[in-house]
């Protein structure tokens, strides 16, 4: 039993049916995790873009640094530091928090690049026609650059809320109970590991599916020459 | 506890991760090659073959792949009557490669399908067959195209390899929980390994980067 | 069964060494070649001109078997090209009968197609060590005649992009050349050439057209030099010959209006 639900080991059919509602909540878990990482590597991100372009170098290098080393270290190590590191400096969060803010630095320094190169790929021409035009530095972001912009990058980081998904089971090493820790446990006290695990696999790859035409979609019909912002 | 006492336990970690990254990126690239150009193939077999690999190992989590491998796949051999128990080192050598190559495949597939057309038909007017036209004329092209992303695959890769620690492997990652779990002195251990991975990263880099110059070095002629 | 190829070996010298009986090349609903008609002679040196679109480098393509045909039959010494025998019956040719009907044509590109990857002299020795199994130093020793051919002995370790347009297009025919083919097929050679660079090929196709044995297939825009190179001119209109004779009678009595107004256009482009 877990969340409540029996399963039944009568047949492998009837084990596998009667399991599915369990990973469904583990599922629940998976997806929130994702949305909350996600959003937070999208700020923190930001962040990071910024400082990478500050005004002097002394503030420029070191956020390089700082984003060249989250990407090179993995995640695993980034959520046991945050996990056991956060409370020895008065900070305890719950595991969950933990897990998506982990995932949300780690993959900040993926949207910083995606923010940053999509900005650059707006072509210089664009920024020179505007100060022809005498448009003030604000408004040439605002109207010019960022509808132009905003459509390279939401396709790429579409591409890494799925890769945030699909980093989610690692969060099971806290005690986060998202969908693989959940199939773990069934397979821990029924001995049964296969039937939970390749649902699990069968369930991420349904979902991996639907995310790449979604971002496919996003990637043909989002106006290449500029969205309207109106 | 002195920190530097934990270096040595750190560092047979480090060769354990050292070792896992190079194998797993060498087996991985293989797979890379086979089912990236099997995906290219006329075959449909081969083709189908390739598809449901670069789709089933890409689409799902590598965690969920690592305990297949470990904790499912037994089960199943036991059921078809195979014994497909394997050491961690295995599982994680396998599980690995497998995920890496899935992502690879698909760079070789672009590298080779970015070729330029008229290359290929250079080398059908001069009469080559094509798997010599496979070999001499589109992969020498196409693989300086594919190193920079393999870069990023390699680095990937070695980050990944601390989710075989999960599985009980003896790696860096292992360590430092053993070691934490020892002397509750999270904040050392963690902060010590982070830049241990950060300095394998850069070697890591280092080498993809190397290895792109030499299998590129047609391009630099003369520049 | 002596008989007929003794009777076939016979008529091979008379015959003409490429044949388009009834070719149609169709893009989609595009035509390309509208039941092309057309006869080169062994040796014979033939241009082909005509306006953009017309199916001049289909020809060349169809020939050299990177674009196959829709209908009719094209020979190649009296074979088939894109067809084998079975028995009296004509079928679409595989691979071997391919590879094998190639070996008699070379090809030269426009945009040159030399490998980036290798050396001037590893492009020239590359296809005979591969294909036709030549052992590398008699390559070698070729590859460096052809060099010496087109002038260009002294760029023989360089790489593709270090050569300038002209001296990379020598290298294509050298490329060509050294697969020591029957025909040579010229798919307009100096079109992406900077103009001063264009003389110098031309100079080096030109003492090709001296060699008797040789078949040569142009396509260009470069109009006085086919009047010197060419026995024979044929303008090609809407995926056919419209028109075709000896270079002074095209170049100098056009019947065709059509050919008129092609020639007037290319010849005195400022009226």
């Amino acid at each position: 039993m877990f969340f409540g639900i029996e399963w039944d080991t009568s047949s492998q059919w009837a084990f596998a049916v009667s399991i599915f509602p369990i990973l469904l909540h583990g599922l629940v878990i998976t997806l929130e995790a994702t949305v909350v990482g996600f959003f937070i590597a999208l700020a923190l991100g930001l962040v990071l873009a910024a400082l990478k372009s500050a005004p002097t170098r002394f503030i420029r290098w070191p956020a390089k640094l700082l984003t060249e080393f989250i990407r090179d270290t993995p995640l695993l190590i980034q959520l046991f530091f945050l996990f056991y590191v956060l409370p020895e400096f008065g900070l305890t969060l719950p595991a969950f928090l933990t897990g998506a803010l982990a995932l949300g630095v780690q993959y900040s320094a993926y949207t910083s690049e995606v923010y940053r190169g999509g900005l650059e790929a707006v072509a210089s021409g664009q920024r020179e026609a505007a100060r022809a035009l005498n448009l003030a530095p604000a408004r040439t972001f605002t109207h010019i650059i960022l509808p132009q912009a905003i459509p390279r990058i939401i396709p790429a980081l579409g591409n890494y809320l799925v890769s945030i998904m699909k980093d989610v089971p690692v969060l099971g090493v806290v005690t986060v109970l998202e969908m693989l820790g959940v199939a773990r446990i069934i397979g821990d006290r029924t001995g049964g590991y296969l039937i939970p695990l390749t649902m699990v696999g069968g369930i991420y790859l349904i979902l991996t599916i639907i995310a790449s035409l979604g971002v496919r979609y996003l990637d043909t019909h989002l106006p290449k020459r500029g969205l309207s912002l109106k | 506890m002195e920190w530097t006492s934990y270096l040595a336990p750190l560092a047979q970690g480090a060769w354990v991760t050292a070792q896992l990254t190079v194998y797993s990126t060498i087996l991985g690239g293989l797979f890379a090659f086979a089912f990236g150009l099997g995906k290219l193939s006329h075959n449909p077999l081969l083709k189908g073959f390739s598809v449901a690999y670069i789709e089933i190992f890409r689409g799902t989590s590598l965690l969920v792949q690592l305990f297949w491998i470990y904790f499912a796949l037994p089960i199943l051999g036991q059921a078809i009557g195979l014994d497909l128990r394997f050491p961690p080192v295995a599982a994680g050598v396998a599980a690995l490669a497998l995920n890496i190559g899935a992502y690879g495949a698909e760079v070789v597939r672009g590298a080779v399908q970015a070729v330029p057309r008229e290359q290929y038909e250079a080398a059908t007017a001069l009469n080559f067959t094509g798997r010599k036209r496979l070999w001499r004329i589109t992969l020498p092209q196409a693989i300086p195209e594919m190193m920079p992303t393999f870069g990023n695959l390699a680095v990937q890769n070695l980050k990944d390899t601390a989710l075989v620690s999960l599985i009980s492997l003896g790696d860096m990652a292992f360590r430092a929980e053993q070691i934490r779990n020892f002397t509750q002195d999270s904040v050392t251990v963690y902060t010590l390994v982070l830049f241990m991975y950060f300095g394998m990263a850069l070697v890591v880099t280092a080498c993809m980067k190397l290895l792109e110059r030499y299998v590129g070095r047609w391009r630099a002629a003369g520049r | 069964m002596n008989n007929a190829t003794e009777i076939r070996d016979a008529t091979e010298s008379s015959d003409p060494i490429i044949k388009f009986d009834k070719v149609v090349k169709r893009f989609g609903d595009h035509v390309v070649l509208d039941e092309l008609d057309f006869e080169v002679q062994r040796g014979e040196k033939v241009t082909i001109i005509g306006p953009s679109g017309s199916g001049k480098s289909t020809v060349l393509r169809v020939l050299m078997t990177l674009e196959p045909i829709n209908d009719g039959v094209v020979y190649v010494g009296g074979e088939p090209l894109w067809h084998q025998r079975r028995g009296d019956e004509l079928i679409p040719a595989g691979e071997p009968h391919l590879r094998e009907m190639r070996s008699h044509m070379g090809m030269v590109f426009q945009q040159f197609n030399l490998f980036p990857h290798m050396t001037v002299l590893r492009n020239l020795t590359e296809a005979p060590v591969q294909v036709l199994g030549i052992n590398k130093a008699e390559a070698k020793k070729r590859g460096m005649e052809l060099l010496e051919m087109v002038g260009l002995t002294d760029q023989a370790d360089k790489y593709p992009h270090q050569l300038s347009g002209g001296q990379q297009q020598r290298v294509g025919i050298a490329r060509a050349l050294a697969m020591r083919p029957k025909v040579m097929l010229f798919d307009e050679p100096t079109s992406a050439l900077d103009p001063e660079l264009v003389g110098e090929v031309l100079n080096v196709i030109r003492s090709l057209a001296d060699e008797h044995d040789l078949t040569m297939l142009l396509v260009t825009h470069e109009m006085h030099f086919a009047r010197q190179v060419s026995d024979r001119i044929c303008f090609f209109d809407q995926g056919r010959i419209k028109e075709q004779g000896k270079p002074e009678d095209i170049f100098t009595a056009p019947k065709e209006e059509r050919t008129k107004a092609f020639l007037k256009a290319v010849l005195d482009p400022d009226d």
